[in-house]
């Protein structure tokens, strides 16, 4: 298994808003929101095919996401996931006193998961809370 | 014949747009057709007349699944639960306005609870810097009047409000702007080359997480300590620094929007102590204002309706009643959660489902759970009870603070066809309260 550090945010995107808006368990939200945006020298680095899945993991999580090089770049080491499920799935909660959690800025491992499968947002949402009864 | 409403205000982002044109149907129950507005608003008002929206609050049955109730037995249901938990906490109130706010505040005021808003995940550090240092800021209205030099710090309006640019600040021509951007300076500040910075004139891209580093940069020229500055700060080459600077400090009138990029990171309520810092230096050269880009279209609201009832705007611990109480980090949803604090959720006009880190989630599911807000969300498919609401904007009007505390009323645009409004809901669980404490006294 090959693992990277980067450093990840997690902030808002148009496409995740109007999905938002048509609702969470939609089609349009799944596709908005599962990606991480990275540099592509990192993908190379990793060995990470575009539009494929990766594992990221955090200090409190991990989640299945896929891998595309984003319209909005970012720098080699610098990754981004939209706001919303996937990302809080591995958003620390820490807060340094203030109430707003680590959104921004907090290290994850990102390594190539071609076989693993996404999941919708209901499955990681009520799944995390034992309430999930799908597969 | 269909009608046509004007000035209609859109429920989504902090610039609580107040020029939308919405044609409803003759029954005044559908929303036939949208203008002037974002395409995150044009979801809203579709969903708002939806044959799919939820219009009974459902109650979660012991095998998992949700079954329909009344109104009268959901107030009846978070009443009795209210009246036993020792410290409940709701939280929300991105979209819900100021009547139903202020009604949120007496229902926790009775029940001896705690109550926060969004600010607390969002530009809650922001307050505490305020707090601190002051709030050299104007009206939008200012902005496209008079700017002409405007940055973007850690924000990114071409997503998060959509029609920032083109309403207030880059676009526009007003009164002394009338050249609208081709006069303007725009300069964007952010670790990625966003679609924001892709219509800048400058785009600095930091260092994540360094932001602190370059506002001190900027103090120091501007109060003439340029030439000490070391070659490269937090990614920014010292020339650039000191052209930006010069673009500052010689601006008419200037405005710093800033957001989630700087309350996110790590600093924190640092981050913006210090911009507010660099503001007040580049008032002694110049003409500067300072505004955050406040998310949802009343999220300013709590802040002001509760700082007039109980003195604080976010964060509020009223388990002692009328004496309030506030201390981020103490008195914080997250914090309060991850303690596992408080024994009873109630989530209203947001997603904490999707939207608290998800240690958090888990912490505050293992108490009862009620969410309040017109839609399937992750919130409502976790909790214990979802009570159907109206939304503020498309079936119930009121006020709401635009993000530069400006107050505009809201219209409503359809029929609410039996949904309740957040005001009248919560103040008669108030009400139940009431009646519960004084047989219990």
């Amino acid at each position: 298994m090959t693992g990277k550090k980067l450093n990840m945010i997690t902030q808002r995107a148009v496409e995740e808003g109007i999905a938002m808006e048509i609702g969470k368990t939609s089609r349009e939200y799944f596709d908005a929101c599962n990606i991480i945006e990275m540099n592509e020298l990192d993908m190379k680095e990793l060995g990470i095919m575009k539009n494929t899945n990766v594992r990221v993991t955090s200090e409190s999580g991990q989640v299945i996401v896929k891998a595309v090089v984003a319209r909005q770049t970012v720098y080699p080491g610098l990754c981004h996931i939209r706001q919303g499920v996937w990302a809080n799935q591995v958003v620390p909660p820490r807060t340094q006193s203030t109430g707003a959690p680590q959104y921004s800025g907090f290290p994850v491992t990102v390594e190539p998961a071609p076989n693993e499968k996404l999941k919708t947002a209901l499955q990681l949402v009520q799944g995390a809370v034992g309430l999930w009864k799908g597969e | 014949m269909p009608k046509v409403i004007e000035n209609v205000g859109c429920p989504y982002c902090g610039c609580s747009c107040d020029d939308v044109r919405v044609t409803v149907s003759d029954d005044g129950k559908k929303v036939l057709e949208v203008e002037n507005v974002c395409a995150i608003g044009t979801e809203i008002f579709k969903h708002g007349s939806s044959d799919h929206r939820i219009r009974s609050p459902r109650l979660r049955q012991p095998d998992g699944s949700m079954k329909d109730i009344t109104y009268d037995e959901a107030i009846e249901w978070v009443a009795q639960h209210l009246y036993k938990a020792k410290k409940p906490l709701m939280y929300g109130f991105g979209s819900t306005n100021c009547e139903g706010q202020a009604a949120a505040a007496r229902v926790m005021e009775t029940a001896g609870g705690m109550l926060d808003n969004c600010a607390t995940i969002c530009h809650g550090p922001s307050f505490l810097a305020i707090f601190d240092n002051g709030y050299p800021t104007c009206t939008l209205g200012e902005v496209k009047n008079r700017a002409d030099v405007i940055v973007y710090w850690g924000s990114n309006p071409a997503h998060a409000h959509p029609r920032h640019m083109s309403r207030y600040s880059i676009f526009p021509r007003g009164f002394f702007t009338g050249k609208g951007q081709k006069k303007r300076t725009i300069i964007v500040i952010d670790p990625r080359y966003t679609d924001t910075a892709n219509v800048a004139d400058y785009h600095l891209q930091i260092k994540q997480g360094h932001d602190y580093e370059l506002f001190d940069a900027f103090r120091m020229v501007v109060i003439g300590h340029g030439k000490d500055l070391p070659d490269e700060v937090a990614g920014i080459k010292k020339e650039k620094i000191l052209e930006v600077a010069e673009i500052m400090a010689n601006a008419r009138f200037g405005t710093t929007f800033f957001g989630m990029g700087l309350t996110h990171s790590d600093g924190r309520n640092h981050n913006i102590d210090i911009a507010i810092s660099l503001t007040r230096d580049l008032n002694k050269v110049a003409k500067w204002t300072i505004m955050a880009m406040r998310g949802h279209y009343n999220i300013a609201g709590p802040g002001v309706v509760w700082s007039w009832t109980f003195g604080f705007p976010y964060c509020l611990d009223l388990t002692k009643k009328d004496h309030a109480h506030m201390n981020p980090g103490e008195t914080s949803s997250v914090d309060m959660a991850m303690r596992d604090e408080v024994d009873m959720f109630i989530n209203i006009g947001t997603d904490a489902g999707a939207h608290f880190p998800i240690p958090a989630v888990k912490q505050l599911k293992k108490h009862p759970w009620v969410t309040i807000d017109p839609s399937i969300n992750m919130a409502s498919e976790i909790s214990d009870l979802h009570i159907p609401v109206c939304i503020c904007g498309v079936d119930v009007g009121g006020i709401v603070y635009r993000m530069d505390n400006v107050p505009i009323q809201f219209r409503k645009v359809i029929d609410n066809q039996g949904l309740l409004d957040d005001e009248t809901l919560l103040n008669r669980i108030a009400d139940r309260l009431d009646e519960l404490n004084a047989q219990g006294a």
